[in-house]
Formats: structure tokens, C-alpha cells, sequence
């Protein structure tokens, strides 16, 4: 049977989200989320036309698919919150991703700023979903501030690079109430099969697979690496070590 | 602190001794880096030496910027308003001894204007204006920006350099963009080359970007007119032009143009003539040394170059442009364009290009929150 869980009031099987950002069509864009067996997808709310009747991208992202916009753009909390209500007087329902990045060299999310606005949404009845450099307290700060669950990046966003931040996040996973999903960085499926290892409860991913030669092949690698990962963290994953060793070197002789 | 200070000592730079020592050794080496470029690893990249790489610098360049950009494109279109200037410039039809009717649009024109842009699914706008505090004044532009915003996501302005606090005016009324070109940074042709009124003060207009950072626009464009010196130099100032705005404004998006000179009216002569070739190793050496900056490219250049350049590193192109006052409507057309075109195709024609080569052209990147 799958395994269920519930995030944001919703019950899902998937622990992969898709962002939309970088596709080069939304063909491929449509076919890729189908492959990836995903329920929740991002858009930014900065691309959706909400005057016109050709929404940039709605049309393109199947029903079923739970919206995710995103405040993509902003760069305080007061142009993430000002985002966030457009998309909800827009009818594109209560979930927010909230992004709130002060830096055009790095990309790198404003944690600080990041909490003053998840806190206003969360008051407001959204279900929020911050993004945000790997930091236990700011965790601990988005959680008690309302969020549905806490999105660290595992590296900089479009940076391929894996899960760089490791240590932290694992740390975030035991230390934190709400759900984590690793968001950024991602840049293979094993880096997502890695993540849903170490316990994450989800993964987002967008470049890789928007980037890849076949995205959509990409994205149903990327479906298989989260239920693996899923899985092994299920399983309970054996201990590490960093060297190979005799099974009891040092007790041996008590049973010789 | 100014871009001013950094200019001055960069000036000093003995280039042509710095470019004689490359070697295909320094080339390889920068191009093999994944840290972050140096300022002198950006000038190895603009070297002569560096042109027997540009097929290497290409697939990098193009690497870094669908990572970071996506297999995307925005468009926008610019919208002339008044060719009233005060200033004389060699190289630009504008120029106020060039005798012809001048024009400027009434705000209803510009609704005009604006009607049959938005027709076109164009959702950015950058507005022109020659530079005249009284024809393009900050209450003009105010007004006009105020009827915009009902059409279009995001206005920029290309017009004379303002004080900062008559930028923050205009971002009130819902302007969020800036685009200001230093035309050329070496400070004696730029002395020469414009030669009587306000533009003569290169220092107002050296800090004009940085004055648009400070007011609060989300996204700050800069540039030089290539061809009026060595656009090795040229373009190597820019890009620590740029890199100075980014380091010190981190929240406004700094992105580049590299606009080549094409004269009209009257018969100025380019300095340096800018090739080609020129032309896209100074976008790849910029695109290496600051991967996430936007990279803007109008239709100066002729159609078969830019499909060229599309995968090269650019993130911004003009569609279907008019550079002449009224153009679009032709309620009221101005008889001078300040540049030749050469890209006439309409916006859905470049749509098209940009799907065959497999890039999603997006219209709409920003909601006016004002």
C-alpha cells in the first residue's frame, strides 16, 4: 500500500514537488510533472498573467496538482505578504511558498525577513511554506511563527550541488515539529534519494529536471531516487562507518 | 564611495602589457575554474589571447546561464516619448543641432502607445525620452507611468539622469527599473564626444545607477556604446561597473547591454570598429565573470545574430521595436529614430524563434505592487 502523509491540510502520496520556472516548454512541463508523479507544483505568482485569460501557465498544470505560488521577487516581507494575497484574491487558493531574497548574487533567502512574513500569512490563514538558508533557530522561529512546514535549501538555488548543507538539516529534521523539505540544490536523483534518507518528508525539485536533456525522463528518475530514499529511511538505515573492521577484534577471544 | 574612486585607479591598468603576457595557459586555467572569477581572470577572458577560445567560453557561458535562468527568455519593448534633448553628442540622432520637427507624446497618445503594445502580449516596457528636465520631467513621467501601470507588470525608464530622490517619485508611481548608459567610461572621449549641456558631467552620470540602487529599483541596467574606444577596456569597465553595483546593492538586479554604435543622423564615425566576434566574447567574458546577471540585447543587432546569440548568455531581448516618438500607434510619429534597426520581425515571429531553439519566451516576470 502507499504511504500517506498530510502537509498543509492535504493528503498526499508523493514527497516529490516539481518547480515550474526553468522549463523551456510546457509541454515538456506537463509531461514531466505526469512522469513525476507529483501532487503539489510551484509557480511563481510574478509570471502568472491574472488579467488575462492565457495564465501564463495555470492551463498547463493538470487538476489534480495542488498550486503552490510562490513570492518569488520579493524582497521584504511586506512585498512577499502584498504577493501572497494578489494569489489568493486571485483564486489560486490558500498555499503560499514564501521567498524572500535580498541577494541578487547568491539568491540566498532572507531568514529574518522570511519569518516576519510567514508570521502574517500563517495569522491571515495561509498554509506557509518558507524557504530558507538551513538554521535550527529560524526553524524553530518559522514553526512557532505558523509554518506549515520548513523549506531549507540544501544548496544554492540552481546550484546542482547536492546536499551541501547536510549537517544542519539533519539536525533540523530531529530538532523541528513541522515537516522539512529540502528545496535547492538538488541536483541528481540520488541527491533527493540522499535527503529522503536522511528523513526528509519531502523533496522540491526544479532545475534538474527542467534543465535536463529529457525532462521528462528526468522527472520519473527523480519519482524512483524519493521512494527509494523514502524507503531505506523507513527501513531504518544501518550505521556508518568510515572504516572496514574484523567483526570483534578487540572481544574475539571471550568466545574462542 | 563611488564607482568614480574604483575607475580612477582602474584606469592605471597597464592593459596592452597585461594582455601581452597571456598565454593559452592563463585561458585554460580561467576556464576550468568553478569558484568565482577575479578581476584579472575577467580581463584574460577579454584578451586577444582569449578569442582562440570562444567555442569553450560558449558552452560555459551557456551552461551557467540555463542553470540559473532556465531555457527561458523575457521580452520587452521600448516606448518613446518625447525626442526633445538638451544635450549636443557626436554619435546620437537626438543631438539638439540636428534640425527636425521634435515630438512629444500627450498622455492620451500614450495610452495609444500603450494599447498597441499590449496587443502584441508585451507585458515589460522600458520608456525613452531624449534628455530634457523640461520636455521628459519628472511630473510627465510620473503621469505617464501612472496610465502604464493599468497595462503593463513593469515599467522601466531610459531617460536623463535624475537625483535619487525623484527616482524614489517615480518608483511611488510604479516605475521599478532603471536603464542608464555610460556610453563610454574613458573620461576623455567622453568629454569630447559630448560636448555641450548636461550630459558633459560624466561623474553625475558615472553615479546614476548607483543613485537608481539607492532609491530602490528592483533592477538597475548599465552599459557602454561600443565603438567609441577599445571595447576591451571598455567592456572590462563595465563589468566592475556592474560588479560594484551588485556587491553593494545586493537586493536590485544589475544586468548589462552591449549596444554597438549605429548613428542615424549626421555622419559620426565609430572610433573602434566592433566586429562580431567582439561583440560575443565580450558577452561571454561577462557571462563567466558574473553568472547570474541579466544580459540584454536589442534589435540593433540583425536577426540572423541574435538567433546566434539567444543560447550565448542572453536573458532579455526587444521585440518588434519602434524607436521613433509615436511609432506604434503612429498617432503622432516623430520623423527621427535615435538608432537604426535592424531586427524588424514582430514579437510572435521571435516567439517562434525562440521555441525552435527550444527556449520558453516569457512576457510577464513582475506584478506592479504599487
Amino acid at each position: 500500500m502507499k504511504e500517506q502523509w498530510t502537509i498543509g491540510g492535504k493528503t498526499l502520496t508523493s514527497r516529490l514537488f516539481l518547480g515550474t520556472g526553468k522549463f523551456a516548454d510546457h509541454q515538456d512541463m506537463k509531461e514531466a510533472i505526469l512522469s513525476s508523479n507529483t501532487e503539489v507544483v510551484t509557480v511563481a505568482l510574478r509570471r502568472v498573467n491574472l488579467k488575462e485569460d492565457d495564465h501564463y501557465i495555470l492551463n498547463d498544470i493538470p487538476d489534480h496538482i495542488q498550486l503552490m505560488p510562490n513570492t518569488s521577487g520579493a524582497r521584504n516581507a511586506e512585498e512577499a505578504i502584498r504577493i501572497a494575497r494578489l494569489a489568493k484574491a486571485s483564486g489560486l487558493g490558500d498555499w503560499v511558498k514564501v521567498e524572500v531574497i535580498s541577494d541578487q548574487k547568491y539568491l540566498l533567502p532572507d531568514n529574518q525577513e522570511t519569518i516576519k512574513a510567514t508570521r502574517e500569512l500563517a495569522r491571515e490563514g495561509f498554509q506557509v511554506f518558507p524557504y530558507m538558508s538551513p538554521d535550527l533557530m529560524a526553524g524553530k522561529a518559522l514553526q512557532e511563527a505558523g509554518a506549515a512546514a520548513v523549506m531549507p535549501l540544501g544548496a544554492p538555488i540552481g546550484s546542482n550541488r547536492g546536499i551541501r548543507m547536510k549537517e544542519i538539516i539533519q539536525i533540523m529534521i530531529h530538532e523541528l515539529e513541522v515537516p522539512i523539505i529540502v528545496d535547492a540544490g538538488i541536483g541528481k536523483p540520488s541527491d533527493a534519494a540522499e535527503a529522503m534518507e536522511m528523513g526528509a518528508d519531502a523533496v522540491l525539485v526544479n532545475t534538474a529536471i527542467a534543465t535536463a536533456n529529457n525532462p521528462v525522463q528526468m522527472a520519473k528518475a527523480f519519482h524512483e531516487a524519493v521512494l527509494a530514499g523514502r524507503r531505506g529511511y523507513k527501513a531504518g538505515l544501518g550505521p556508518t562507518s568510515n572504516q572496514a573492521h574484523a567483526s570483534s577484534p578487540l572481544t574475539g577471544f571471550l568466545h574462542s | 564611495m563611488s564607482f568614480y574612486d574604483e575607475y580612477i585607479s582602474l584606469k592605471t591598468i597597464p592593459f596592452q602589457e597585461f594582455f601581452d603576457q597571456i598565454t593559452p595557459e592563463h585561458v585554460w586555467h580561467v576556464l576550468n575554474k568553478t569558484d568565482p572569477l577575479t578581476n584579472e581572470e575577467f580581463l584574460i577572458l577579454l584578451s586577444p589571447k582569449a578569442e582562440h577560445f570562444l567555442e569553450e567560453m560558449a558552452q560555459k557561458a551557456h551552461q551557467l546561464t540555463v542553470q540559473h535562468f532556465g531555457r527561458t527568455m523575457q521580452l520587452f519593448l521600448p516606448l518613446y516619448l518625447t525626442d526633445y534633448c538638451v544635450n549636443k553628442c557626436k554619435y546620437c540622432s537626438f543631438s539638439f543641432d540636428h534640425v527636425f520637427p521634435r515630438t512629444k507624446l500627450t498622455l492620451d497618445e500614450i495610452e495609444k502607445e500603450a494599447k498597441v503594445i499590449k496587443k502584441k502580449g508585451i507585458e515589460h516596457i522600458i520608456l525613452l525620452t531624449g534628455e530634457s528636465r523640461i520636455h521628459s520631467s519628472v511630473g510627465y513621467l510620473k503621469e505617464a507611468a501612472e496610465i502604464l501601470k493599468n497595462y503593463f507588470s513593469s515599467i522601466s525608464l531610459e531617460v536623463q539622469p535624475l537625483k535619487t530622490e525623484e527616482y524614489r517619485v517615480l518608483i511611488e508611481a510604479g516605475i521599478d527599473g532603471l536603464t542608464v548608459y555610460q556610453e563610454v567610461y574613458n573620461e576623455d572621449i567622453y568629454k569630447d564626444i559630448h560636448v555641450k549641456g548636461p550630459k558633459r558631467n560624466y561623474r553625475f552620470r558615472l553615479d546614476t545607477p548607483e543613485r537608481g540602487c539607492r532609491a530602490g529599483m528592483r533592477s538597475v541596467n548599465i552599459g557602454a556604446l561600443l565603438g567609441l574606444d577599445d571595447w576591451r577596456k571598455e567592456v572590462f569597465f563595465t563589468g566592475m561597473h556592474a560588479k560594484y553595483l551588485q556587491d553593494n546593492y545586493l537586493d536590485t538586479e544589475i544586468s548589462v547591454s552591449f549596444p554597438r554604435l549605429k548613428p542615424h543622423l549626421g555622419s559620426f564615425q565609430p572610433n573602434v570598429h566592433v566586429t562580431d566576434i567582439d561583440l560575443v566574447q565580450a558577452m561571454l567574458a561577462y557571462r563567466l565573470f558574473m553568472p547570474r546577471s541579466g544580459i540584454t540585447i536589442s534589435t540593433r543587432e540583425a536577426p540572423e545574430l541574435r538567433n546566434h546569440l539567444i543560447p550565448l548568455g542572453v536573458t532579455k531581448m526587444s521585440a518588434e521595436s519602434s524607436t521613433t516618438v509615436g511609432g506604434y500607434s503612429k498617432s503622432h510619429t516623430g520623423e527621427n529614430s535615435q538608432f537604426e534597426l535592424s531586427d524588424h520581425r514582430t514579437v510572435e515571429e521571435i516567439k517562434q524563434v525562440l521555441r525552435d531553439k527550444g527556449y520558453h519566451p516569457v512576457m510577464k516576470d513582475w506584478e506592479i505592487l504599487i
